[in-house]
């Protein structure tokens, strides 16, 4: 038998409401994928009951007011250090839920030790990793993640990885590990459909939602986890948002397969 | 019960902040230091100390100061050991614990710099952790100790200063004290437990958890300096802390912290054997500095020799606190040698004379 207000919360969850997001409007550019990600992981919260549980640890980037949106508690990390402050965190409070929500930069860059140690450690804790290849908010500069040729504000003549080296792969590297439990790769951004113009399909949208939970549960569980949402970046790509959705799928994707890169407790067998 | 113990500086301090209801620790060993995790490592599961719930070697003294900014949040006791090459490394971090007003403790046994320097004893990180260090204007509360008793004394001490004031807590140990071995009488300690309605336990209802450090609206970031700026002088006022040692008749007062407070003071008990006047002051807060203390001390004619173990740091607030900084001296030794006794004689009786 449910309680009223877990009734009332159903009902909520039902007609669209997600109660863990704020009513505060969002400061993300037109076309940009950290919008959908906020609300994806603000309904997985409400989904799996955890707002009494979860605490969002904000990057340094465009994601450092993802607090103002999602509704629980808050730490704001340095730059890049959120995987340490989530480890701390939750060994002295093994019932707490921390995720971050982390750029490309933030992570893949100056976080990367950080992160690959917390990976290693097995954490029970979230990363949730937007990866735009780009700087988005210090203004478009070249990021570890950027796809060679580029165009960047610190690579004005496109990227030549002969020079900087590749692209770093963090879901590739991290699966690579022994202790992570999940790491998905999710392409977010609609995709045009190919023969039928101005036809996109949002299935990222959908792969998302369900990346998002089971990077909640193999925590649940016990395990890291780890989902990396390939994203555009419009204005610092300088690009049409329609355009950016085609590059994310046709050059970012290659680079950067989607795909589920491991998955120890079977999570996605079970659905 | 009262246990008495032939210990280390460096597991004095350790078993100080056991005896104080640590909950966690997190660093990255470094030399003169690595005993203190050595020997939370060794009493990690030990079912004397329960509150003792997390231990972990890191990566980095950048995780590690982060692993304890995560902890502190969750309202627990948390700590960190380092030296010199470590405490830069964690100012960032730091500097975001004091923004977000954060208790947490880092212990500092500072060894020769700058750069590698050696891992002999020195005082020159000072100026790093009592004038902020990191970026932006803050302050931590700096506690420096003489002797293996204040060692294990002083983290207990440094939690409830942490926890009161929400604000990082400085102990600034040295090489020697770190390894110095004495006997000691562990305080008995009440396991206080601090009111932390502000940690990130859960969201309950509106309510709601932020520890933040951002305020990009110049107006929020205005009142929330101001805040800190009152909070520091509240700081100033109430938590000024020193020992006087026969200064009263002293024409010379020996100013000195730490292990050189110790050298200082047997050379005041030798002097005054021949009868010369001459007294200690010891600042055991360096910051707050207790600049009410040695002020009024200025106020009679006496003169000041700065006796410390780098170039010369705490000579610049002592003299600001003095009447007429034209008094005060300074007598310096670094690269992790210690003044002789016998030198510090000679720079008084040229100053008696």
């Amino acid at each position: 038998m449910l309680s009223q207000e877990e009734t009332d919360r159903s009902y909520e969850v039902k007609l669209g409401k997600i109660i863990s997001l704020t009513s505060k409007p969002m400061h993300y550019c037109a076309g940009c994928e950290h919008g959908t990600l906020t609300k994806l992981v603000a309904n997985a919260i409400d989904t799996l009951n955890l707002r009494e549980r979860a605490v969002i640890v904000d990057s340094v980037g465009c994601s450092v007011f993802a607090h103002e949106y999602i509704d629980v508690d808050a730490i704001q990390a340095p730059h890049g250090r959120a995987p340490a402050i989530m480890s701390g965190l939750k060994r002295l409070r093994p019932d707490l839920i921390p995720f971050s929500i982390q750029g490309d930069g933030d992570a893949v860059s100056i976080g990367l030790l950080e992160l690959v140690y917390a990976a290693n450690r097995g954490e029970p804790i979230t990363v949730f990793l937007v990866n735009n290849a780009i700087y988005g908010m210090t203004g478009g500069q070249m990021a570890p993640t950027t796809p060679e040729g580029m165009v960047t504000t610190t690579s004005p003549q496109g990227r030549d990885t002969k020079y900087t080296g590749p692209p770093l792969d963090a879901s590739k590297l991290i699966s690579n590990l022994e202790k992570p439990a999940y790491v998905k790769r999710v392409l977010l951004p609609i995709v045009p459909l190919p023969r039928s113009k101005g036809v996109y399909s949002a299935r990222g949208v959908i792969e998302g939602q369900k990346a998002v939970e089971n990077a909640f549960k193999a925590q649940l569980m016990g395990g890291f986890s780890l989902v990396e949402f390939i994203s555009t970046c419009s204005i610092n790509w300088k690009l049409q948002i329609l355009e950016s959705k085609r590059y994310a799928s046709e050059v970012l994707a290659k680079v950067f397969p989607p795909g589920l890169y491991k998955d120890r407790f079977g999570l996605e067998k079970r659905q | 019960m009262i246990s008495k113990d032939f210990i280390r500086g460096n597991e004095a301090i350790a078993y100080g902040a056991l005896k104080a209801g640590l909950n966690g620790y997190f660093a990255y060993p470094i030399t003169p230091s690595s005993e203190i995790p050595e020997t939370l490592a060794k009493e990690f599961g030990n079912q004397s100390y329960p509150e003792f719930k997390a231990f972990l070697q890191s990566a980095s003294e950048l995780e590690a100061i982060n692993m304890v900014i995560g902890g502190a949040s969750t309202g627990a006791k948390v700590m960190t050991a380092t030296s010199g090459p470590g405490f830069s490394l964690k100012q960032e971090g730091i500097s975001y614990a004091a923004g977000m007003e954060l208790p947490l403790l880092i212990v500092n046994v500072n060894r020769s710099g700058p750069g590698l320097g050696n891992l002999g004893p020195e005082q020159s990180d000072y100026f790093q952790a009592t004038k902020g260090g990191g970026h932006g204007g803050y302050r931590n509360i700096v506690l420096a100790p003489n002797s293996v008793q204040e060692m294990a004394s002083f983290p207990g001490l440094a939690f409830s200063l942490a926890f009161k004031y929400r604000n990082p807590v400085v102990i600034l140990a040295d090489a020697f004290l770190g390894e110095l071995k004495e006997d000691i009488v562990f305080p008995e300690v009440s396991q206080q437990k601090f009111e932390t309605p502000w940690a990130t336990t859960g969201a309950r209802g509106d309510k709601r958890h932020l520890v933040l450090s951002l305020n990009l609206e110049f107006e929020d970031q205005n009142n929330h300096l101001e805040h800190l700026q009152k909070k520091y002088a509240d700081i100033d006022k109430f938590e000024q802390r020193a020992e006087s040692y026969l200064v009263d008749d002293a024409k010379v007062v020996l100013v000195a912290y730490g292990i050189a407070s110790r050298i200082c003071k047997e050379v005041v008990n030798r002097l005054r054997l021949l009868g010369i006047k001459v007294g200690l002051f010891r600042p055991i807060t360096l910051s707050p500095f207790p600049n009410e203390e040695i002020g009024y001390l200025s106020q009679g004619q006496r003169k000041f020799l700065v006796v410390e173990l780098n170039m010369g740091q705490m000579i610049y607030d002592v003299k600001l606190a003095v009447r007429d900084s034209h008094t005060v001296d300074s007598m310096n030794r670094f690269g992790g040698i210690l003044p002789k006794s016998s030198e510090i004689v000679r720079e008084v009786m040229l100053l008696h004379a």
